[in-house]
This record gives structure tokens, C-alpha cells and sequence, in this order.
């Protein structure tokens, strides 16, 4: 292993991203609420303005509608616009843009207009910031067709799930989770783009597929150490992509392991833990040795207080209760 | 027949606008009798009363410009240049339609020309056209964007944002707002505390103004400036055309929010026969020309329909086509 490595934050691979996707193709840019001169409300576009000026990276009004549906024009005229909204819950004030036209155009129109937009969004809970700043709606937005939806949950994701989205024609959504911002480890120097098209098996195991995307992956690789001590081995896979998911890989392990848990920070009514859930139901139905297990964000607006934001939240110890009970049913 | 700086209105081009107009009324009449026989389906707009913004508008614009349209857009489609077969086709759901036949009447795209299509969502092609200015400004264009939409979305938070955010950005985007005085059935007074569009603009700093909308040659003229002064490299203006739609909203709709006289009042002021008056009274075409017109047009809509009749239907296999897109960014 000859290949440099620098050790990095995700934070600082979401921005090594964006100047990478900057420097590589002069028709993209970056416009957002806070983007330039503020650095970025979580300082991911920090440094940007400077290095390439006022037209490529746009301070915008706190206009999501206008701004996101300027992206999406922007994408119709030819260049490859890169829009942040600041949390996913403000995302809710461009939902006409996104689903009406994004999502849309190309198949309303015979194919005519794709629309290569590309849209980051901050998610998730974890850091005290109540119910309109913590929530998680990629699920939602995986309800959609026409929208590709990515969830880096690692550092090469971060780096590089940008660059893959910027070379695929049609809208995507990547979701950034708060909790893993500050997130550290080893980056090989020249990592780039990544796959976006199929999960990842983030640990191999006999006993337990466990399913999961963005933070809760790394709640339930802890999990998974702490059963592995006790001879109960998970196979955690990280979705990365939730739409279009990834049927093979998921089915692939649950064929392996016949039982199957899904962990979710979104809440669990109409989640994507069910869907997934249901895609096994429907796939792998007489594979399974055990009813299929869930872990989801609890059904309450996510609280301020941290015992009680703790509580709403999976937990590394609700994850490994479920798991230690999941294994122990037996047909 | 021209004021200063205007387009002279030689016989050329007085049977060219009434050629555009008819067009249109034509092509509107036949789609509300294929309505009625159940041909067209799903929600049908009729843009009657208002052919004179459509047809004075496109007149000042160039194959470099983008357009954004609205739900009655049947109208702009026609005054673009798309050609009326592919229109008729789509309006059936044919696979032979602008749209492969996925979109309908309100859908009406065409890449060729760049009309960027019909949009449902009042309100929703505003950020749209202020997007596709900015493509055209940060690729060093000569294009502008041009964004009709009516008086009912101006109460709209859409309307607001891209107003705001096209003054801020000075971007080449011209908004035509066909103020026809009822938002479906509700009156501009009791749903909009200012009625003057074009006060409200002002506040965002674009050079706004209110025009004839029932007069093809002021709407021409007042876009022709709006273009110069876009293509100058001036900020966003915005035209307040005033108007009426003499039909119902949709073909489900009783009207029973306005007078019947109200109607005939603005029928006495229609862009077609005002402006057949005065370019016969002016000597410049004869009745003969007009009764010529007609004739084309009809054959013209009569042609589309065959067009229609006798194309497909999209194979059901392809319902999921276009979802996404099949080519590479």
C-alpha cells in the first residue's frame, strides 16, 4: 500500500469536493443561503469565494424556492449549478421546485429536458437544534421519482459523491449529516469520484443484515463490535444511494444471513426502513428465519434537551438490544 | 400607423400579427370542439381574449431567448413557431406530440425553440426563468428569458422571491404578467391588497410597466424596449399586460363569478377584431385578406388534426421512459 493518505475531517472532504468540482468544469457553481462570505452556515464552503470569485460562489436571498428553482433553470441552460439549502427542514420551502419541476420536466417533456441539478442539503439530529433544525427527509425525498438521493456517510463518500452527481444528468439530492461533520480519518490523497449506483457492505457477518445509511451507519458498526465480543456476527450494509436502491446487495446479504434489521434515523411510520422492509418481504420472504427488525427516529418532533433528543434518536444500545433479540428468535 | 421608435405597421407586418392572432383562435375553437367530443382530455385553458400578449411579444424575441410558459399556454406555443401538427398531437396524447404525448395541454415543451414549457404550479416558472437568465449571463449569451405567468401569481411567494432575486442579480429576464383579472374565478380585488402589478415590481427595482394587453402593436412595442434594454445589458423589467380571457377558466368552469355584460364589454375591446378594424380602416388589407387568413389557418388546424388523428399511442412499455434521463450530462 504505496498510496498516499492525508488524514482529514468530512467536513473537509465535502469542501474538497466542491473546489475540486469547481477547478474540474467551468459551468458549475455554487449558490446557497450563506455560502460566500459566511463560509457556509456549517463552514463546508469556507475559503470558497475567495479562491473563485463572486460569480461562482453566490450568496443568495433566503429565497429556497427562487434560488432552487433558478438552479434547476441554470441546469436547462447548460451549466451544472450546485445548490445548498442550509437543512433539509428549510428544504421544504423549494418541495414545488424540487418535485414539481426537478423531479418532473424530463418525463413531462418526452425527455427533452433533463435537468442536471445538483442539491445539497445539511440532515439529521444530534446536536441540540429542536424540531425545525434536525430532522431527516431523505426518505421523503427517496419517495420521489425523477431524483437520484445520496447519503455520505463516510469520508470518501463525502469526498466524492459530489463529483459522481455532477456527471449524472439527472437531479440529485445529497444529504449531509450534521453529527458526522467533524467525522475523522485517513483520505487517500487522490480520492475523487466514487460509485453511486450500489450500497456498500461496510462490515461482513453471518448472523444479521443490518441496513443503514449516513450516522446510524456508524451506530451500528459500534453495535457490531460490541456483539462481535459476543459472538454475534452483523453484516452492516450502508445504502449510500436510497434512490434508486440497491435490491441485489441488500437482498444478496439477507439470502446470507436470514434475518434482517433496519436502521433509520427518519421516523418509522412510511419510512424508508419500510420500504426496505418490504422490498425483503416481497424478495427474500422465505429466506428470512426471523420477523424483520426496526430501529427508527421515535415518533415525536425531535426534542431540545439532549436526554430527551438521545431518547428520540437510534441508539447504539437500541440497536444492539433489537439485534441480540433478532438472533435469538428461531423459526 | 407607428409611434416613435416603433415598427412601422406596413401591410407585411399587419397581416403577419393578424395571421398569429387567428392562428391561435383557431386553433383554440377546434380544441374546444374536440373537447367536446371527448378527443381532449384532462384540463383544457383556452387562452381566447389574449392572443394579442402572445403574438406581440414573440414578435420581439429571437431563436437565442427562452421561454417560460404557464398552464394556458397553447397560445405562446403557436406564437413560437411549434408547429401546430405536433401541438394537436400532444393535445391528444399522442406519441407524435411535443411532449410524447406525457404532458398534455398544460405540458406544451419544445427544446428546439426553447420553450421551456407549461407549468401547472402558478407561479412555478418564475425561479425557472430567472435561472435560465443566469445560464445566459454566466455563459456570456446574448439570449434573455422571457416568463409569462397571470395576475394571480403575483400573490404568490414564487413571484416575490424571483422578482427579488432577478432585480438583485440584474438578469436579463423579462416577466409578462397577463393580468386577465380573475385568478380561476376570483377577482384580482378580493385576493390582492394592490392591484397594480406593476407598482409591486417597482418595489423590487425592475423597470415595470402596465400595457394594452388587448393591443398587439403597444404590447409589441413595449417588449421591443424591454428587449433592447435587456440585451443592453439593463436589469429584469417587467410588462403588466391587461387582458381578458373571454372563455371559462377550464372547460369545468360555470363562471358564475362574473357578469355576462362584463364579458361583451371586453369583447367590444377583443385583439382580433380591434386590430382588424384599424388595419382595414388604415387600407391596409381588405377583407379579402382577411377571409384569406381564416381560410389558411383553418386548413392549417384542420391538417393538425389529421396529423393527430392518425398518430400512436406510446407504447405502454415505455410508461417508465424519461423518468430519468437516457443520456449522459
Amino acid at each position: 500500500m504505496s498510496e498516499a493518505r492525508t488524514t482529514t475531517t468530512y467536513r473537509e472532504a465535502l469542501r474538497e469536493a466542491l473546489r475540486a468540482a469547481l477547478r474540474a468544469d467551468e459551468r458549475v457553481f455554487l449558490m446557497g443561503e450563506d455560502v460566500g462570505r459566511y463560509g457556509g452556515s456549517f463552514a463546508v464552503s469556507k475559503g470558497l469565494l475567495a479562491e473563485f470569485g463572486e460569480e461562482r460562489v453566490r450568496d443568495t436571498p433566503l429565497s429556497e424556492s427562487a434560488f432552487v428553482g433558478a438552479g434547476i433553470g441554470a441546469a436547462l441552460g447548460g451549466l451544472r449549478p450546485i445548490v445548498e439549502i442550509m437543512t433539509c427542514n428549510f428544504s421544504l420551502l423549494a418541495l414545488d421546485q424540487i418535485l414539481n419541476n426537478a423531479a418532473t420536466l424530463c418525463h413531462m417533456s418526452g425527455g427533452q429536458f433533463p435537468v442536471p441539478l445538483v442539491i445539497r442539503m445539511s440532515t439529521g439530529a444530534g446536536r441540540q437544534l429542536a424540531a425545525q433544525h434536525s430532522h431527516s427527509f431523505e426518505g421523503w425525498y427517496a419517495h420521489i421519482p425523477g431524483l437520484r438521493i445520496l447519503a455520505p456517510a463516510t469520508l470518501a463518500d463525502a469526498r466524492g459523491m459530489l463529483g459522481s452527481a455532477l456527471h449524472c444528468p439527472d437531479p440529485v439530492l445529497i444529504f449531509e449529516h450534521i453529527a458526522l461533520l467533524t467525522l475523522e480519518g485517513e483520505l487517500a490523497a487522490e480520492a475523487g469520484d466514487v460509485d453511486i449506483r450500489h450500497a456498500a457492505v461496510r462490515r461482513t457477518g453471518r448472523d444479521i443484515t443490518v441496513v443503514t445509511y449516513g450516522a446510524s451507519l456508524h451506530k451500528c458498526l459500534e453495535a457490531a463490535s460490541e456483539l462481535g465480543r459476543e459472538g454475534i456476527e452483523l453484516e452492516v450494509i450502508d445504502l449510500r444511494t436510497l434512490r434508486p436502491l440497491d435490491d441485489e446487495t441488500i437482498m444478496g446479504s439477507v439470502r446470507r444471513t436470514h434475518r434482517l434489521l433496519v436502521v433509520d434515523e427518519g421516523w418509522r411510520s412510511g419510512s424508508l426502513a419500510a420500504e426496505v422492509g418490504m422490498r425483503a418481504v416481497e424478495q427474500a420472504f422465505f429466506e428470512l428465519d426471523a420477523p424483520i427488525a426496526r430501529v427508527c427516529t421515535e415518533e415525536v418532533p425531535v426534542p431540545y434537551p439532549r436526554h430527551l433528543e438521545d431518547a428520540a434518536l437510534p441508539s447504539v444500545a437500541r440497536i444492539a438490544a433489537e439485534a441480540r433479540r433478532l438472533v435469538s428468535r428461531v423459526p | 400607423m407607428s409611434g416613435a421608435g416603433e415598427a412601422p405597421v406596413v401591410r407585411e407586418r399587419a397581416l403577419e400579427l393578424l395571421r398569429g392572432m387567428l392562428r391561435i383562435r383557431q386553433f383554440e375553437d377546434r380544441c374546444a370542439q374536440l373537447y367536446g367530443e371527448q378527443k381532449i382530455r384532462g384540463f383544457l385553458h383556452l387562452y381566447n381574449g389574449q392572443e394579442a400578449v402572445a403574438t406581440g411579444v414573440m414578435e420581439c424575441l429571437g431563436p437565442e431567448d427562452s421561454i417560460v410558459a404557464t398552464y394556458r399556454e397553447h397560445g405562446h406555443a403557436i406564437a413560437r413557431g411549434i408547429p401546430m401538427t405536433t401541438l394537436m398531437a400532444e393535445m391528444y396524447g399522442k406519441r407524435e406530440g411535443v411532449s410524447r404525448g406525457r404532458g398534455g395541454s398544460m405540458h406544451l415543451f419544445d427544446a428546439a425553440t426553447r420553450f421551456y414549457g407549461g407549468n401547472a404550479i402558478v407561479a412555478g416558472g418564475l425561479p425557472m426563468a430567472v435561472g435560465l437568465a443566469l445560464a445566459n449571463r454566466l455563459a456570456r449569451r446574448s439570449g434573455i428569458a422571457v416568463c409569462f405567468f397571470g395576475e394571480g401569481a403575483a400573490a404568490e411567494g414564487e413571484f416575490h422571491e424571483s422578482l427579488n432575486l432577478a432585480a438583485l442579480w440584474h438578469l436579463p429576464v423579462l416577466f409578462v404578467c397577463e393580468n386577465n383579472l380573475y385568478a380561476m374565478g376570483t377577482a384580482l380585488a378580493r385576493s390582492q391588497a394592490t392591484t397594480d402589478i406593476a407598482v409591486r415590481a417597482r418595489t423590487y427595482t425592475l423597470e415595470a410597466q402596465a400595457v394594452d394587453g388587448m393591443d398587439v402593436l403597444a404590447v409589441a412595442a413595449a417588449t421591443r424596449r424591454a428587449v433592447a434594454s435587456l440585451r443592453a445589458g439593463g436589469g429584469p423589467v417587467l410588462l403588466e399586460c391587461r387582458t381578458y380571457r373571454f372563455r371559462a377558466h377550464s372547460m369545468f368552469d360555470a363562471q358564475l363569478y362574473r357578469e355576462r355584460e362584463e364579458v361583451e364589454a371586453w369583447r367590444e375591446r377583443g385583439p382580433l377584431i380591434s386590430f382588424t378594424r384599424r388595419i382595414k380602416a388604415a387600407g391596409l388589407i381588405t377583407e379579402d385578406d382577411f377571409q384569406r387568413l381564416q381560410a389558411e389557418a383553418e386548413a392549417e388546424v384542420d391538417a393538425a388534426v389529421v396529423f393527430a388523428e392518425s398518430g400512436e399511442w406510446e407504447p405502454v412499455e415505455d410508461l417508465g421512459r424519461f423518468v430519468y434521463a437516457e443520456t449522459g450530462a
